[in-house]
């Protein structure tokens, strides 16, 4: 074999290892349970609790990460002013964060015996084991990912669109929402699905900040958690049913991409 | 009535600008890239707040950094044709049109943008997005909607570069038919002399911040004010050093060899220029034929044919450029390599001090 056979041969090998290694266990969850059985635990009402549960405290927190987030973003894609590094670097921090300090950190801060726990128990509001707690956790680790992405979607977005839109006698406001969203829509639709990614799956900051109790903290990661030693089968419906939900946000990010490459959306 | 008056420090740059242009007028600015050409349009518009300076437009101040006035960009009533055309990518042409048309219902919007769309040609394509659209037709699309709005002033930034050499000299007349009709004040810059003599009433030579001359495009060229100008109004620019000969007229000893004769006066170091369509050809070795005073020995080193005329590029003491006649290039039978004598007027040669 000459030297160049080897090298693509080496190539090859990896990438074998690495499909296998990655995909083997994800389709074992699939291999080791029947569609019938997967269903039949689905039935279980704590399976079920986790699975709304997730859902809402999910959509709660896209929420607050879009309409908090997206301005944000805007604001550090578009001005400089001293101190923007910095202030990008915080925003990121989250990202590096092991859930683990995320969960030490909202106790900490928002927790009941937190710097801003009087305040907030104060106010009325509950947060620790309540449902709350658990968006609270879902959109600390979260916000990163759609924010980071956003900045960036909103930075590639050509300037003299925006000094067109002024010289045409519209406000910022009015530009941010008709020039600015949609020209940036496919990478602030990535970022959305990752954050959602993020969300869906975030597990140790919710349990030490929130708990897990059933219908109220425990969401589907923490309810895998809490059974794989009890019911693993009803644990690898849950982790199935979650496979299924990230497939289908990692597809719908790469067909956002296939959008932009088809030059459906702007350069 | 526009008026600009604007002092700002840009990097290396100091733009230093103070231009004043009537009712419908256009001003066409033609300067090398990096001149500050950009900057000073976006100073009118209100893109850019100048250190020092003023805008007035018909009777209204936009800006006066000494008393304090900035009329904020979407207020001042500019329309403004980017480099790129800036169309919103995601809007079909007419909704880009009808982006500055806001308090009005979407039928009128429509009616609107539609009378305008049909003005430029542009009737049919209406519903396309900007990437569908050609390079013409964008541009048609960028003038159409800075004239949306009833512009008080008109501001154009390179509206022709963006095209292909076919489509320009079409989207040039067009243009051309387009600022005669209106009445706004206009201010186009161009890094084309050509394209500036064509579009503007007046043309100004800008180079590093400032204009360094003003007037009709055959002012400037029949008398530039500086070898700059020469140069980027397309003439050859040949250095030497002048005297006055006893017969009245100017001799001038080229650097590297060589004499011309220019009826200007001048004294010491100059720059001397010659329109390319001025010099023409003869074959080395012949008796002189014309009564052109001015005779350089060149060698060909490049033809090329640029519609019915060829540019031939020459090495000689200093290198020139002619332009001269498909037809003479035939029956001189000119190849690369050829020994040629160049030749033209004293009275078409220019002299500047240097």
């Amino acid at each position: 074999m000459t030297r160049r056979a080897w090298f693509s041969a080496l190539l090859v090998v990896c990438l074998a290892a690495a499909l296998t290694f990655l995909t083997l266990p994800v389709v074992a969850i699939f291999v080791d349970s029947t569609p019938g059985d997967l269903i039949a635990s689905l039935g279980e009402p704590g399976a079920l609790d986790a699975l709304w549960l997730s859902l809402k405290a999910t959509a709660a927190s896209i929420a607050i990460i879009l309409v908090v987030g997206t301005p944000a973003a805007y604001l550090l894609a578009t001005r400089s002013f001293p101190g923007r590094a910095i202030v990008v670097t915080l925003i990121e921090l989250p990202l590096v964060l092991p859930p683990a300090v995320a969960g030490i950190a909202l106790l900490a801060s928002v927790g009941p015996s937190g710097v801003l726990g009087g305040a907030i128990d104060a106010a009325g509001i509950e947060l620790s084991f309540a449902t709350a707690g658990v968006v609270v956790a879902l959109t600390f680790v979260a916000s990163p990912f759609y924010v980071r992405q956003a900045v960036a979607a909103f930075a590639a977005v050509d300037r003299s669109l925006l000094d067109a839109s002024r010289t045409l006698g519209a406000s910022e406001a009015h530009a941010f929402l008709r020039i600015m969203i949609p020209v940036a829509l496919p990478g602030l639709a990535a970022g959305t699905a990752l954050a959602l990614g993020r969300a869906l799956g975030e597990f140790g900051a919710t349990l030490m900040f929130a708990g897990s109790f059933q219908g109220i903290t425990q969401t589907v990661p923490l309810a895998i958690y809490d059974r794989f030693s009890t019911d693993f089968d009803s644990a690898l419906a849950l982790s199935a049913v979650l496979v299924a939900v990230s497939a289908a946000i990692l597809l719908s990010v790469k067909l956002v991409r296939g959008g932009e490459a088809l030059g459906i959306a702007p350069r | 009535m526009l008026r600009v008056e604007a002092r700002h420090q840009l990097g290396e740059l100091l733009l230093d600008v103070e231009l004043a242009v009537k009712r419908g007028e256009c001003l066409a600015l033609a300067g090398p890239s990096g001149a500050g050409k950009t900057s000073l349009l976006r100073v009118a518009a209100g893109l850019l707040r100048p250190e020092q300076g003023r805008v007035d437009a018909n009777w209204e101040t936009w800006l006066d950094t000494e008393r304090g006035i900035d009329v904020p960009a979407e207020q001042r009533r500019c329309g403004y044709v980017f480099q790129h055309y800036a169309l919103f990518p995601h809007l079909s042409a007419w909704q880009n049109v009808a982006y500055p048309l806001r308090g009005l219902t979407r039928q009128e919007r429509l009616a609107r943008a539609t009378e305008l769309l049909e003005r430029f040609g542009l009737a049919e394509r209406a519903d396309a997005r900007p990437h569908t659209l050609s390079g013409g037709e964008r541009q048609r699309v960028a003038v159409a909607r800075a004239l949306a709005r009833g512009p008080e002033v008109l501001l154009l930034d390179e509206p022709l570069s963006a095209l292909d050499a076919r489509t320009r000299a079409v989207a040039a007349r067009e243009l051309g038919g387009v600022l005669r009709e209106s009445e706004a004040p206009t201010v186009l810059v161009t890094h084309d002399f050509a394209e500036a003599a064509q579009l503007g009433d007046r043309v100004g030579i800008i180079d590093n911040g400032r204009v360094v001359q003003l007037g009709t495009p055959s002012e400037l060229a029949a008398t530039p004010r500086s070898a700059f100008v020469a140069d980027f109004t397309g003439a050859v620019v040949l250095t030497g050093v002048a005297r006055t000969a006893p017969s009245g007229a100017t001799r001038v000893e080229l650097d590297g060899g060589g004499t011309v004769t220019s009826t200007d006066a001048a004294e010491g170091l100059v720059a001397v220029s010659v329109y390319p369509w001025e010099i023409a050809i003869e074959p080395a070795g012949e008796a002189p034929h014309g009564s052109a005073e001015n005779r350089l020995s060149a060698e060909v080193v490049s033809i090329t044919t640029v519609g019915n005329r060829v540019r031939l590029g020459l090495a000689g003491p200093q290198p020139l450029v002619a332009e001269v006649t498909v037809a003479s290039v035939e029956r001189l039978g000119l190849n690369p390599g050829a020994q040629v004598v160049a030749t033209w007027q004293a009275a078409a040669t220019r002299l500047v001090s240097v």
